[in-house]
């Protein structure tokens, strides 16, 4: 649709205030909109623990069998006495309750989904037609979301967390930490809308992106981190002194959930910290870079038909 | 017995229709089997990852739990590929107002609304965790008894039976609650209890969550008496949880059965 950009390019550029304005407005008609759905919400977030339950059950088994006690009791029980790629018993169930905390801020759910089928059925036409940016309209819109998200979920999640206080046997960590956590979180929460919303994009190229987004989300959820620290990946020798691991470690996924999650458990520090999250923003900044040129050349291409 | 017999030629038609279906669009058939295989294979990876770190998860050592997740495999593709798409789709049937044409049908509506669609890409999970199941029962300490292989499919058969019951509990809820859609949540939540040895749930707050979800929700049942029959050989010990599985099952399909119907009647169509 070469008519819109033309359109576009034509148009008087709009003033910082009134973009902000614009921006102001999406934003509170989308926290709206979200808070309409609030008691799912909850609910839906407190089921979201029910998972931890098995899990902590799960390794519990594991480690009592690694640790040389065959009783079944609990490994926190006997003070977790091994060690599992570096992770006590306590450590790795801290580690899952943080992986849900980085989950919060990075998943997004229907995003890419959502940006394809708007692709298919012309919906998109929408963006090309107001002097809207498509990718700044739907970043907002899952701004609310997410704050309407903590909103709610905060409780729930202080409320296990305060549960679950024993595993965290390190205590808060020291301030320039938590604070390089937070970044790192935020920068997770940007990271994955680039990532979702480049695979979205896609289909302006592939009318059906379904196979790919699947794997996709089977990659991410073996790699983020969220199903096992992947420290533990360190013993899968591919060739040479390659392991697994350092593979696992190219991939933004890691920023997804192991990375917050292993800065809040203390377990980075220094220059890795601060490598890692020069890494996390050369991601970010180059997938923000990659959705920008696919938006250009996509709408280039883009066709529609019909009213 | 005439009943019998059209109801398994109703069923036959379901078949062929899905199958018929499913080849229209072979290429995306063959996609979705191929994701649905690579989903159970990293799930396998995963496992045989923390195998590398413990000798046993619960008492079950890697070959052992190679026949549970087998078991788990065959059981929940089982009901992923004939019964879920339909239950699934039961809530959206309730909300439209679809269901009167279900109810208008001459056949059992529990029948029409849980077998109508067959997922044939589903069963390329059954093909794989037949390959695991061969490899884990050729390393195994010691072969199953032929007893208990006999016994085998009947317990796999109770297990896909419960989890049926559940769903179709969880789906017959649709027609009092309204709009229903974290049902397959819901489901999944709980499911997931039974993806584990009964034996990891111990201590203070394990041990009440094994009764539960053994006596009340029976979902522990499901996977852990029919892959218990394979792993590891049958003792005195093991016959009660067998026969309850028995009991569990008949309870669980009379207990959908009962409030299926109850739904049905208390439903009010949204239709003009």
């Amino acid at each position: 649709m070469s008519a819109a950009t033309a359109i576009h390019s034509r148009l008087p550029a709009i003033p910082l205030v009134a973009r902000a304005r614009t921006a102001w407005i999406i934003l509170r008609i989308s926290i709206e909109e979200r808070l309409v759905y609030r008691g799912e919400f909850m609910l839906g977030t407190l089921m979201r623990f029910v998972p931890v339950i098995t899990y902590v059950f799960f390794w519990a088994a594991v480690f009592s069998a690694a640790g040389g006690n065959s009783t079944g009791a609990p490994a926190a029980q006997h003070g977790g006495s091994s060690r599992i790629a570096g992770y006590s018993y306590d450590e790795l169930i801290a580690y899952c309750l943080l992986t849900m905390v980085a989950r919060a801020f990075s998943s997004m759910p229907t995003l890419a989904s959502g940006i394809a089928r708007s692709i298919r059925d012309g919906t998109i036409k929408k963006f090309l037609i107001q002097p809207v940016d498509m990718l700044g309209f739907l970043l907002i819109g899952r701004v609310a979301h997410k704050l309407v998200y903590y909103l709610i979920a905060t409780l729930p999640f202080a409320f296990v967390f305060y549960l679950c206080r024993g595993y965290f046997t390190h205590g808060w960590p020291p301030v320039p930490e938590l604070a390089a956590g937070v970044a790192s979180l935020v920068m997770s929460f940007l990271l994955g809308y680039f990532l979702e919303a480049a695979i979205g994009l896609i289909g302006f190229w592939f009318l059906e992106v379904t196979s790919l987004l699947f794997i996709y989300m089977l990659l991410s959820f073996f790699l983020c981190g969220q199903m096992f620290p992947l420290d533990m990946l360190d013993t899968m020798k591919l060739t040479g002194s390659i392991t697994a691991f350092d593979l696992a470690r190219c991939t933004p996924l890691q920023y997804l959930a192991y990375f917050p999650a292993t800065i809040f458990l203390g377990k980075i520090h220094g220059w890795q910290l601060i490598w890692g999250l020069a890494g996390e923003l050369a991601w970010l900044l180059a997938l923000i870079a990659v959705c920008r040129l696919a938006w250009r050349r996509g709408v280039r291409r883009y066709s529609a038909f019909g009213g | 017995m005439p009943q019998l017999k059209r109801y398994l030629r109703v069923l036959a038609v379901f078949a062929r229709n899905s199958l018929i279906r499913s080849m229209m669009f072979r290429g995306n058939f063959i996609l979705a089997s191929l994701s649905n295989l690579s989903w159970v294979f990293l799930n396998l990876g995963y496992y045989l990852l923390v195998f590398r770190y413990t000798p046993a998860i619960g008492g079950w050592s890697i070959y052992p739990y190679l026949i549970f997740l087998a078991t788990l495999q065959f059981i929940y593709g089982l009901v992923e590929a004939f019964l879920m798409p339909n239950v699934e789709e039961f809530s959206e049937l309730v909300r439209s107002g679809d269901l009167d044409f279900a109810l208008l049908k001459p056949i059992d509506t529990q029948f029409l609304v849980s077998l109508a669609k067959f997922d044939w890409s589903a069963l390329s999970n059954l093909v794989f965790a037949a390959c695991v199941m061969a490899y884990a029962l050729v390393h195994i300490e010691q072969r199953p008894s032929l007893g208990a292989a006999l016994l085998y499919p009947l317990y796999v058969a109770c297990g896909v039976a419960i989890l049926y019951s559940l769903t179709i509990i969880l789906a017959a809820t649709t027609v009092w609650l309204g709009r229903n859609q974290s049902i397959y949540d819901f489901w999944f939540y709980i499911t997931n209890f039974s993806r584990y040895p009964l034996e990891i749930y111990t201590g203070p707050l394990g041990s009440p969550l094994q009764f539960v979800f053994t006596f009340l929700i029976p979902v522990l049942v499901v996977v852990n008496v029919p892959a218990r029959m394979l792993a590891r050989p049958l003792t005195h010990a093991d016959w009660p949880l067998a026969g309850f599985a028995l009991v569990a099952t008949a309870a669980s399909l009379a207990f959908g059965r009962w409030l299926f119907n109850r739904a049905i009647r208390s439903y009010r169509s949204a239709s003009s």
